[in-house]
């Protein structure tokens, strides 16, 4: 093993542990934060009485479920019952592998340790464990990966009730994955690359990709929110219709898993967005983030990306305590009906502008922005017209037409 | 149509479900923002303007006369009145031929809180109190005898008047 090799594995190790151990913390945080915004929401105050404002309610929530028993049901199939925790959890922390959360860090060392040898580093360390050349295509495939966890703690449970909570997910996961993928296409098509440092350094030069693709976040934003089982799609979950869905049979420590990877993927699907469309780490307004990096630079930068998906977690669970539940069929419907029609016809239209842009002799610019900005928005009436006409999310109008 | 089944028919302004959502929206974000009104319980308990109904039926109090004895004549009518069977009774008479209670427990673990007891006294001599903080760290302490029944020092219930129904 070179010098190199070892600096190199050596900081990727640090930087692993570091991401495990920050997810983890920001995973409990969430949680408290999820049960203080829906105290707030609900005019009370929630959890303040471990620890300073309450913070830590999700340590003494977490040793409380390391003590309690653990259950096996009678009719459960033994492997996948204890399998699908962790089928459910590993993905949504996966996931964070590649994305992009501060400015590279510089930084150079040169020792020699007795035993294991010399480590040698130098230049820039990227703030993300893996850059990885397929980018979101990794992202796709391991969000989709965290069905499986789901579906099997539905099935291995023997419960009817987890049974139609797996069921539901699988109908629903794989219905919005699409739509998250289509959307995803409209974003390929502009930024031409599928690597997020690159998308990153691309908004950092150009513009926020929220302001080209508003339309685009919308449909990301909203199968984000199936994608993640999050009200108002929820069904997996239904505790008002189906006890507790796929996890009923679940408790202590598996019970766990299932919230620590349901809130896992909300803080990273939260990521995603501030790093598809709203520039990462880059902050707005100021050129100063993009030169040459420095530890300052590093800290700010990863302070913005942090407001930016904490912004998104805050909206995520405003929403959660405002919107009620979909109808199975509903959920159905929005889904194929009308997030993967309208993403396709985006991803067309996005495709002929950017193909008309081009042979008008376009470049990446102002100019550019806006006519998109302005394409946006002409779809975006067109869409909110059609919702408001009452299309889109049917019920009442035919219930009328139908029985009057 | 099936029968007993009301079709609400809406204006179609209502239909709107963006609209809906946005003004949904808007409300649970005002109510981020307004004044909670959970009370921090044993903390504020003196300044939230919060007090326990006069006619509250809590754990019992014996009244004393002014030698510090209790009331009661052991006449025996709290024990055949009470619905839950919860107070022991044995009579005992004194030299004078009065009589007092040898024995008189409560078990407020088997008391319905119905106030019989209070309204059958023709001493006013047992009561139930204006009371509820009761925890205990053993079931046995909940079998309050006289003595303890005699030191409690909280407000007694006014109990419900039928001919003043609203207490006014």
């Amino acid at each position: 093993m070179t010098p190199e090799l070892k600096g190199y594995l050596l900081v990727t190790g640090i930087k692993v542990t570091i991401l495990f151990a920050v997810l983890f913390l920001m995973i409990a945080f969430v949680t408290w934060m999820e049960r203080r915004v829906a105290a707030w929401i609900q005019n009370r105050i929630g959890p303040n009485r471990v620890g300073p404002f309450g913070l830590l309610q999700p340590i003494a929530d977490g040793l409380k479920n390391f003590v309690k028993e653990e259950l096996l049901p009678g009719q459960a199939d033994r492997t996948l019952f204890i399998l699908a925790p962790a089928m459910a959890f590993v993905p949504s922390l996966l996931l964070f592998a590649v994305i992009p959360w501060a400015s590279p860090l510089p930084l150079a060392f040169d020792f020699t340790l007795p035993l294991v040898g010399r480590f040698v580093h130098a230049g820039e360390v990227p703030m993300m464990v893996a850059d990885l050349p397929i980018g979101f295509l990794f992202i796709l495939a391991m969000s989709s990966l965290s069905v499986y966890g789901i579906v099997f703690a539905g099935w291995s449970s023997g419960n009817k009730y987890s049974f139609l909570g797996g069921l539901r997910s699988s109908a629903q996961m794989v219905s919005y994955e699409i739509a998250l993928g289509m959307s995803l296409i409209a974003l390929l098509l502009v930024a031409g690359n599928v690597r997020l440092t690159a998308i990153v350094a691309l908004q950092q030069e150009w513009t926020w990709l929220i302001l080209p693709l508003t339309l685009g976040f919308l449909l990301f934003a909203i199968s984000a929110l199936a994608e993640n089982n999050r009200l108002p799609f929820d069904l997996p979950e239904a505790e008002g219709e189906l006890v507790g869905g796929y996890h009923t049979e679940y408790s202590s420590m598996r019970f766990a898993m299932f919230f620590l990877a349901e809130y896992g993927a909300l803080i990273t699907m939260s990521a995603l967005m501030a790093t598809f469309f709203f520039g990462g780490w880059d902050i707005p307004f100021t050129t100063w983030d993009d030169g040459e990096p420095t530890v300052l630079k590093t800290l700010v930068t990863l302070g913005a990306f942090l407001a930016k998906t904490f912004f998104f977690i805050f909206c995520y669970i405003w929403i959660r305590w405002t919107l009620p539940r979909f109808r199975f069929d509903q959920l159905m419907a929005l889904g194929w009906k009308v997030m993967l029609p309208v993403a396709l016809a985006y991803i067309m239209i996005v495709a002929t502008a950017v193909w008309a842009f081009d042979t008008m002799g376009l470049t990446l610019g102002g100019a550019y922005a806006l006519a998109m900005f302005g394409l946006n928005m002409v779809l975006l009436v067109l869409l909110l017209w059609g919702i408001d006409r009452n299309r889109i999310i049917w019920g009442q109008r035919l219930q009328r037409e139908g029985r009057a | 149509m099936a029968i007993g089944v009301k079709v609400v028919v809406r204006p179609d302004k209502e239909i709107s479900y963006l609209r809906a959502t946005l003004k949904g929206m808007a409300i649970t974000f005002r109510h981020l923002l307004q004044k909670k009104f959970t009370m921090q319980y044993p903390e504020q308990i003196a300044e939230a303007e919060w007090s326990l109904s006069p006619r509250w039926r809590g754990t019992h109090r014996m009244l004393t006369d002014e030698q510090g004895r209790a009331k009661c004549v052991a006449c025996g009518l709290c024990p055949q009145i009470c619905p839950a069977n919860c107070i022991k009774l044995v009579p005992g008479e004194d030299e004078h031929g009065f009589r007092y209670p040898l024995i008189y427990e409560i078990d407020e673990f088997r008391c319905v809180f119905c106030g019989y007891c209070q309204e059958v006294c023709p001493e006013e001599a047992i009561h139930v109190g204006v009371h509820y903080e009761n925890a205990e760290y053993e079931r046995e302490r909940f079998v309050y005898d006289l003595e303890r029944l005699c030191a409690q020092t909280h407000p007694v219930s006014s109990l419900w008047d039928p001919s003043d129904p609203r207490g006014e």
